[in-house]
């Protein structure tokens, strides 16, 4: 035994020098893997928003024209506002009940490893598919009314909120349980010899303490609304239009992702490096609100 | 070892695997490559086909390999998966090894991928052609792509199930005789225990039938009062989009399934009308092998919607299977792509396949089709009907415009009021106006 101590002190020794002189070697294919797999083309991404092209490695550079005709689209324009309408009502019925949940499946309820599986396997279904399958639920249901999910945009509007809350409440919920696992257990205790009743535990010990985990999944859920893009085109696809009288078209459950995608197929000669000037935009904007959304919920946050 | 290193050596693993594979094809292409790098000689040049064609994938595959074998010239094929042809096109050009053969199927195509596309005017497979009826031009007269199968749309019957419901085909001549039959059918569908029209489902699998092929008859009138048109027109009249409705109406209120239920789709056309439950199914000569399995007498007849003179009609006739040779890769690359061509349309083995799969091949040393609805388009042709050519390829900006129409045709699916109608006719008329500007600016 002691020989083999004093061999692995030796090569632990004799490691540590070798990793201090190579460790570039070992940070290499991570940072290759990001420059590749990220900076690359994200540098590649907003150069291509001041070209006219058709393949990404044959462009012409035309400056800022990109840009105009992205922010004169009025179905961009149409689709922003769409998308923040859905993301804060998204943010709102995805964080509520997920919070709901999770406090639920802490309290010792039987079964509440079941429970938390049942809940978060949503999670798993690819988006597409998800889309289709409740684009049959939906009809299903709505067409003993004679009518369709792709008929009313207020339908298609709630279609994507019932569909995005099934699919990420579990998620949502298992970060929230993992923050309410690491409240210490004297506090509650403190608070119940204090004579706090459950709500105020609930909203002046519990909330402070998980404000971490409620950032993240704010900013997870907002971020996600805005991006959200398989299930419109698998749920919706925009329907319905409303068909303006000069032939002019407003998809009105279009959400930015989605209209970025169309602009991009549009057969116009400008039209990718149009829809590549929404793209940058896009991230921006998806950039700044999750950046000002995070700013404004870490003020919040407790420290234990 | 410890589990810790088994971890460690089993993410390396991964991770040098990751990067291996980084070039491969993704999951939503085949790929075959015969030959390789050490059995092709690189001084004859090498193909590489990018299909459109699903249902043609694994012939072409075969062909590939034999053709290989045969001269030692490297084929790769690559089919796109279904209706991803223009997404995957734009990746694969954007590589160093480009397709050198595509496809250019229509005059949106040839706007589009001009640039990339040679001129065939005197190449070996120009000359092997039997009609220029199905090629692309651009507007310098460049042969930018040549047709290597033609297809025809128009309704399909099942004569058994007329004759059943004490009809005769000699009926369906002009529209009034179709609507009269289908009519009678489908007030009779519980008593003879089929219906007339199987369903028109308005989701992406089957709506194309109703925004690309039915349109195609308000096109093609007017595209042939206008003298025929040699590229798109900025406007449409719309003086025959009340035909349009008419043969639309009869489609959807004398079917299988309430017009109501259309709109997110989940019927099987196809299907119905194979197990004979319906008399008419709406779709093209590609279907024929399909539906002769079970309809062997199956017949195709015209679009018939109340136009003057219908009589005199045929089917719809023409292709959007057009291969373009790059005009971006080396001469022998080229060469060799233009040889592989001559020799699928030519080579009483493959243009055999081929015609097998796509029902004909307009080449001079093609074998004839055996594909009964393209048989039928040349029986109206031979009685002196006029073919209705593809007129619907110079849609512009087609698939925003077809959703437009989608859009509004859903809505009046499920409510059939004036209102409803005359948003189906500007997503119509104005939405093609729309779409030109939207593409021309």
């Amino acid at each position: 035994m002691s020989k083999g101590k004093s061999a692995k002190a030796k090569n632990t020794g004799i490691l540590k020098a070798e990793i201090q002189k190579y460790w570039w070697l070992f940070l290499l294919p991570v940072t290759a893997a990001f420059i590749i797999g990220f900076v690359w083309p994200f540098i590649q991404g907003i150069y291509l928003s001041f070209c006219q092209f058709k393949t990404t490695s044959d462009a012409t550079f035309i400056g800022f024209s990109n840009y105009g005709r992205a922010l004169s689209d009025p179905s961009f324009v149409h689709s922003f506002w769409y998308s923040a309408l859905f993301a804060v009502t998204s943010l709102i019925f995805i964080n509520i009940p997920a919070f709901a949940v999770a406090y639920a499946l802490t309290q010792d309820i039987k079964f509440s490893n079941l429970y938390r599986t049942v809940f978060f396997m949503p999670n798993l279904i690819g988006g597409i598919v998800l889309g289709y399958i409740w684009s049959m639920i939906f009809d299903g249901i709505l067409s003993h009314y004679n009518t369709s999910i792709l008929l009313n945009s207020t339908y298609g509007f709630w279609g994507l909120i019932i569909l995005i809350c099934w699919q990420q409440i579990g998620y949502m919920m298992i970060i929230y349980i993992a923050g309410l696992q690491a409240i210490p257990g004297e506090m509650i205790e403190a608070a119940d010899i204090d004579g706090a009743n459950g709500w105020q535990r609930l909203f002046h010990v519990i909330i402070p303490n998980v404000m971490p985990s409620i950032t993240i999944c704010m900013f997870l859920s907002i971020t996600n609304g805005f991006k959200l893009f398989d299930q419109n085109l698998a749920l919706t696809g925009g329907q319905p239009f409303i068909m303006n009288p000069d032939g002019t078209t407003i998809k009105t459950t279009e959400m930015l992702a989605l209209n970025i995608f169309n602009t991009f197929y549009n057969s116009n000669a400008a039209s990718r490096g149009t829809a590549q000037a929404k793209a940058v935009l896009f991230f921006i904007l998806v950039a700044a609100i999750g950046l000002i959304q995070l700013k404004f919920t870490r003020d919040k946050e407790v420290q234990q | 070892m410890s589990l810790k290193k088994i971890l460690a050596t089993f993410l390396a693993a991964v991770m040098l695997a990751g990067c291996g594979s980084g070039g491969s094809s993704t999951g939503s292409t085949t790929t075959t490559t015969t030959g390789g790098s050490t059995g092709g000689d690189s001084s004859k040049g090498s193909v590489y086909f990018l299909n459109f064609k699903p249902e043609l994938d694994e012939t072409l595959q075969g062909l590939a390999k034999d053709y290989t074998s045969q001269t030692g010239v490297d084929v790769k094929v690559v089919t796109a998966a279904s209706g991803t042809y223009s997404q995957t096109l734009t990746s694969e050009m954007d590589k160093s090894a480009k397709p050198t053969l595509f496809i250019i199927g229509n005059q949106a195509g040839v706007k589009e991928w001009k640039d990339y596309a040679m001129d065939l005017t005197g190449t070996a497979i120009a000359n092997e052609l039997s009609t220029d009826a199905y090629n692309l031009y651009d507007e310098t007269g460049k042969l930018v792509s040549i047709g290597y199968c033609y297809e025809c749309y128009g309704i399909i019957v099942n004569p058994d199930l007329i004759e059943k419901a004490g009809h005769s085909m000699d009926e369906l001549k002009n529209f009034a005789g179709l609507k009269a039959v289908a009519e009678d059918i489908h007030a009779r569908a519980a008593e003879l225990g089929f219906d007339a029209f199987s369903s028109s489902d308005m989701d992406s699998s089957s709506s194309w039938r109703f925004t690309g092929h039915l349109p195609n008859l308000e096109y093609y009138y007017e595209e042939r009062d206008a003298g025929g048109w040699t590229e798109c027109p900025a406007t449409l009249t719309g003086k025959y989009v009340p035909n349009y409705k008419n043969l639309y109406d009869l489609i959807i209120n004398n079917s299988l399934t309430d017009p109501k239920d259309l709109a997110t789709g989940g019927h099987d056309a196809e299907n119905e009308f194979k197990t004979g439950k319906a008399a008419f199914f709406v779709n093209g000569s590609w279907e024929y092998a399909a539906v002769s399995e079970t309809v062997p007498n199956a017949r195709m007849i015209p679009y018939y919607c109340g136009v003057e003179g219908e009589e005199k009609a045929g089917l719809n006739c023409g292709t959007e299977n057009c291969w373009a040779v790059n005009s971006k890769v080396s001469e022998a690359d080229q060469k060799a792509t233009i040889d592989f061509m001559v020799w699928l349309v030519s080579d009483a083995n493959a243009a055999g396949k081929m015609v097998e799969q796509l029902g004909v091949l307009p080449y001079k040393n093609a074998p004839q089709s055996a594909n009964g609805f393209l048989a039928d388009a040349q029986k109206y042709t031979d009685n002196g009907c006029y073919v209705m050519d593809w007129a619907t390829n110079y849609q512009p900006n087609v698939d925003e415009y077809r959703a437009g129409l989608v859009a509004a045709l859903n809505q009046y699916n499920a409510d059939q009021s004036d209102a409803n109608w005359a948003n189906v006719e500007t997503a119509f008329v104005q939405g093609w106006a729309n779409q030109y500007k939207a593409v021309n600016n």
